[in-house]
């Protein structure tokens, strides 16, 4: 049996708010952030909705030295990681530098930054396209970026898997800490609302084109119609347990448990896995499914996809046998930041004791699915599953669970990110 | 803009624009001759200064010039003495 690895911090830039106790407080109380993208002009676009992290102002939270050479995703992905490290009491210049590393996850790249380069291509020539072109473009961008800001050099890396990286990436920072990196910060922090990551995006046929953001990412409604895309989401302190008791800092909970699958491709007529990820991540945690107080759903919003979870979680967990939820439905999907957000907000609902709803969706009978829809439900909450799917088969699945030394008990109360 | 000398004022402009300003640098006071690495410009950004600064005056270093130069007064040095150059699309 592997010594538990903790969640000790946690940043989060999110449509639902900067920092995690504004996220916390509009998602439990079922705000929407769905509107009208803001960020280009989206007519002539079929779909013109996004959640956008529309409070954020990069020059308030990182250095001037940084703006020039960095993609807006990766400017919030930084002052995330700012967020967590301070959450999780860690100054990186005190401690040594191969004791903390980096693991993020990216659907894409910076697609804003490299579309203003290909245009000054097109436009003025090769001599007017910036050197920072080089990498400010580039999925592993945000490693890098984390890395050099605060001199972290123990074990870091990349995943790439659309959606479900997000949980990916959480993962390996769990298999880095128990190899004995003490320290890994992890997620995801993602989005590429500019034109080009629009057609994009637009070419995977799964966003809406709905126009009134009430109804447009409706997931398990029989009008299911694709969803909005959004941007942004969490960077995690994931420290080995042993790690956080002898520094006596609070702790959010357990990463419990992981495993990752790949649907065969549609025509084989097997069933795509995700039900098998949830069988082995709860297996990798030790857990039954009876353990489970609640699902973070993928809700991918397309009808084929949200069967194929519904049936997945229906075959584990029995008919309407557990409670889920989609706080997603506030913010769209946030590409490779969905999955450590969602994480952020299961380990937020673990320390309050309440789950935050599903909003704008009426779920059809047949998924026969027990789904949070409209207000919070308080309700006792020690184990969490969440679920992240990425286009082209990814599937993975993560159990959180409260952890079994949670901090010193003068320190209940956490700070204010 | 069209051909002309390269001033300390020029570079200190482009310098804020394609690379910032880091902590604890005064970028008002004298900075000739202190070196890039001090003034916390790495070799990416004195890259991306270097590019910058040919389009602004008219002239094309050779890529090891670059490499060589250590501080502002070496880098206007060598961008004045190598002045004019027709250049494509300023």
């Amino acid at each position: 049996m592997s010594a538990p690895v903790v969640v000790t911090g946690m940043g989060v830039v999110a449509p639902t708010g900067l920092g995690a106790a504004e996220h916390w407080a509009a998602t439990r109380a079922g705000t929407t952030r769905i509107r009208q993208v803001q960020r280009f002009d989206p007519e002539g676009y079929p779909s013109r909705l996004a959640g956008e992290v529309s409070s954020f102002v990069a020059e308030e939270h990182i250095p001037s030295r940084l703006i020039p050479q960095t993609d807006h995703m990766t400017r919030m992905a930084l002052t995330a990681a700012d967020w967590a490290l301070d959450d999780a009491g860690v100054s990186p210049e005190e401690w040594p530098e191969f004791d903390i590393g980096v693991v993020t996850a990216s659907s894409s790249g910076g697609f804003e930054f490299g579309q203003g380069e290909l245009r000054n291509l097109w436009r003025r020539g090769g001599a007017f396209v910036s050197a920072y072109q080089s990498f400010a473009w580039f999925y592993a961008v945000n490693t890098g970026q984390i890395s050099i800001r605060h001199g972290l050099r123990g074990p870091s890396g990349v995943l790439v898997a659309d959606q479900a990286g997000g949980l990916d990436a959480i993962a390996q920072a769990r298999r880095l800490v128990r190899r004995g990196c003490r320290i890994s910060i992890a997620g995801g922090v993602d989005g590429s609302i500019c034109p080009w990551g629009w057609v994009a995006q637009l070419a995977g046929g799964r966003m809406s084109t709905v126009a009134d953001p009430a109804q447009a990412y409706r997931p398990f409604a029989a009008d299911a119609s694709g969803h909005v895309p959004g941007e942004g989401g969490a960077l995690l302190v994931v420290e080995d347990a042993e790690s956080a008791r002898r520094r006596q800092v609070p702790v959010y909970g357990e990463i419990a448990g992981y495993a990752a699958t790949f649907d065969s491709p549609a025509h084989s007529g097997h069933e795509p896995g995700l039900r098998r990820a949830i069988e082995q991540a709860l297996e990798n945690a030790g857990e039954a499914p009876h353990a489970v107080d609640v699902v973070f759903a993928d809700a991918a919003a397309v009808p084929d996809l949200d069967r194929a979870e519904a049936n997945a979680i229906r075959k584990v967990f029995g008919a309407r046998g557990v409670p889920v939820t989609a706080p997603k439905t506030m913010t769209g999907r946030l590409l490779s930041g969905a999955g450590s957000l969602d994480v952020a907000t299961a380990l937020l609902a673990i320390r309050d004791q309440v789950v935050p709803p599903t909003v704008n969706t009426v779920p059809r009978p047949e998924h026969q699915l027990d789904l949070i829809l409209g207000a919070s439900r308080e309700m006792p909450v020690s184990t969490a599953l969440v679920l992240a799917r990425g286009y082209g088969g990814f599937n993975s699945a993560m159990v959180v669970r409260r952890a079994g030394w949670a901090g010193p008990p003068e320190e209940s109360e956490r700070s204010e990110r | 803009m069209s051909e002309q000398e390269a001033t300390i004022d020029g570079l200190k402009q482009i310098l804020r624009e394609v690379a910032g300003q880091a902590d604890g640098v005064d970028l008002e006071g004298d900075i000739l001759d202190r070196t890039f690495e001090e003034l916390g410009y790495d070799s990416l950004a004195l890259l991306e200064t270097g590019s910058r600064l040919e389009r602004a005056v008219g002239v094309k270093l050779d890529d090891s010039t670059l490499n060589e130069v250590q501080t502002p007064r070496e880098l206007l040095a060598a961008v004045n003495e190598n002045r004019p150059v027709r250049f494509d699309a300023a």
